[in-house]
């Protein structure tokens, strides 16, 4: 499973949680500001786990890559998350639809975001060395909404923080990881009903009825949507 | 400082976007007697065009970009009175916007840094941009060049939109319409009818420039 940085984490501890099989193996997060290079990264791990007679699959939605990785999906025969985002992926596409719709300048965090909001942008955008260029980079913006997929204390401080910076209004949406957890079952699902070189189906499949417990719907366990959570 | 030293520090002040400097030393090099224009176009342009070969090359960022084109701005502001003064024609007239809907203007930015540095007149007219203020802008402005630019896949339709608005008000034919943003190809530029799309933003000075050559020849007498 080649995962975005990003959502790496809560990857891992779904695949643990769940027992699957799979050797999660990430990207760095920074490649979203090289959208180019995602693709590219995810087909040489993806080439080089089906070379090893492993399947493949990507947790990446498409990631601002337009099609490249829809692309390599295509050519190596992988499934990945979808929608165009993380953000579709944790709080389901409509809602994100109707996020953008009601405001278009909604800037969204994630947990991921939150944590690493001087790093991932502040730094990458080049704010820590130059400041000044702070409005052109977010002046059009009139709110943040932070998808929360665990709600902890020191996130939401963090997150208020930002909001602070931005000087906006900060919504709070509790989307956990139901979505993502579904998104990765139907991942993994196809990866085993795929079959594979050097694999065994069936011990996988077994592995997956003893871990999984009842299947969980997208969404059945309770992301509160775009408009649960807020505030 | 020789009026070649000073040249030659603006330029090496704008490729790094050090603002304040450059703003010094064009007030430096007027008073100097370097006229605006070779303040112009024998340090600022060179120095954007740099900036924009370094971007291309991946040596430069958005960043870079974003500090040396304000660097520039900063000059240009100075520069732009005399300049007109002089007489000084610049090489055509663009229209940007980022469409309606959405609020991304990183990269119409970036481009417009570009374009003024190419000696284009730019008229931003921001973002979120109704297709009837792009007529608007057509009619009051003339440009030679409109530009649509979406950094979202559902706001990219809005190109069509905006250039079925020109058509109805009769004006399609007036200016060369080109597109650009993240999620948009040729490919998509050719579907709704573009004239020209660019990938990057110095890309979009190149296409601009062949296209504007190209629409003067073809007005020229036979």
């Amino acid at each position: 499973m080649i995962a975005c940085g990003a959502l790496a984490g809560n990857v891992r501890e779904i695949a643990a949680r769940r027992g699957w099989l799979v050797e999660v193996q990430p990207l760095p997060a920074l490649l979203h500001n090289r959208p180019h290079d995602i693709a590219r990264e995810a087909e040489r791990l993806a080439g080089r786990a089906l070379d090893r007679g492993q399947r493949a699959v990507l947790a990446y939605a498409d990631c601002g890559t337009y099609g490249a990785l829809d692309e390599v999906c295509s050519r190596l025969g992988l499934a990945r998350l979808g929608g165009l985002h993380c953000y579709d992926v944790l709080a389901g596409a409509d809602n994100m639809a109707k996020l953008f719709e009601a405001e278009p300048g909604t800037y969204v965090l994630t947990d991921f975001l939150v944590r690493g909001f001087r790093r991932a942008v502040l730094a990458e955008l080049g704010l820590d060395r130059y400041p000044e260029l702070w409005p052109d980079y977010f002046r059009h913006y009139r709110r943040l909404v932070w998808l929360a997929q665990h709600r902890e204390p020191s996130l939401e401080r963090e997150a208020q923080r930002i909001a602070e910076m931005f000087g906006l209004p900060l919504a709070v949406i509790e989307t956990g990881t139901a979505r993502l957890e579904a998104e990765l079952e139907r991942l993994v699902a196809q990866a085993v009903g795929r079959g594979g070189p050097g694999q065994d189906p069936g011990r996988m499949t077994r592995s997956l009825a003893w871990a999984a417990g009842p299947a969980r719907a997208a969404g059945a366990t309770g992301p509160a949507g775009a408009g649960g959570g807020a505030r | 400082m020789t009026p070649q030293e000073l040249l030659k520090q603006l330029y090496d002040d704008t490729l790094v976007g050090n603002g304040p400097a450059v703003l010094e030393l064009t007030h430096t090099g007027l008073a100097m007697n370097l006229g605006p224009e070779a303040l112009l176009y024998e340090a600022l342009i060179p120095a954007l065009e740099e900036v924009g070969a370094r971007f291309e090359r991946g040596d430069f960022f958005v960043p870079e970009m974003l500090i040396a084109g304000k660097a520039m701005a900063g000059a240009l502001e100075v520069l732009r009175p005399l300049l007109a003064e002089t007489g000084a024609e610049s090489i055509g007239t663009v229209v940007m916007g980022t469409v309606k809907g959405d609020v991304h203007d990183i990269g119409k930015n970036l481009v417009n840094i570009m374009f003024e540095g190419a000696g284009f007149q730019v008229i931003d007219l921001g973002v979120q941009v109704a297709p009837e203020k792009f007529v608007d802008a057509v009619r009051e402005h003339s440009p030679d060049i409109i530009g649509f630019s979406a950094f979202l896949t559902t706001t990219m339709p809005m190109f069509k939109a905006n250039i079925n608005a020109l058509a109805k008000a009769g004006l399609r034919d007036q200016v060369i319409v080109m597109v650009g943003g993240a999620p948009v190809t040729q490919e998509y530029a050719d579907v709704v009818g573009a004239d020209g799309y660019a990938a990057d933003a110095s890309a979009a000075v190149v296409r601009a420039k062949e296209l504007l050559q190209r629409r003067r020849r073809a007005a020229l007498p036979a």
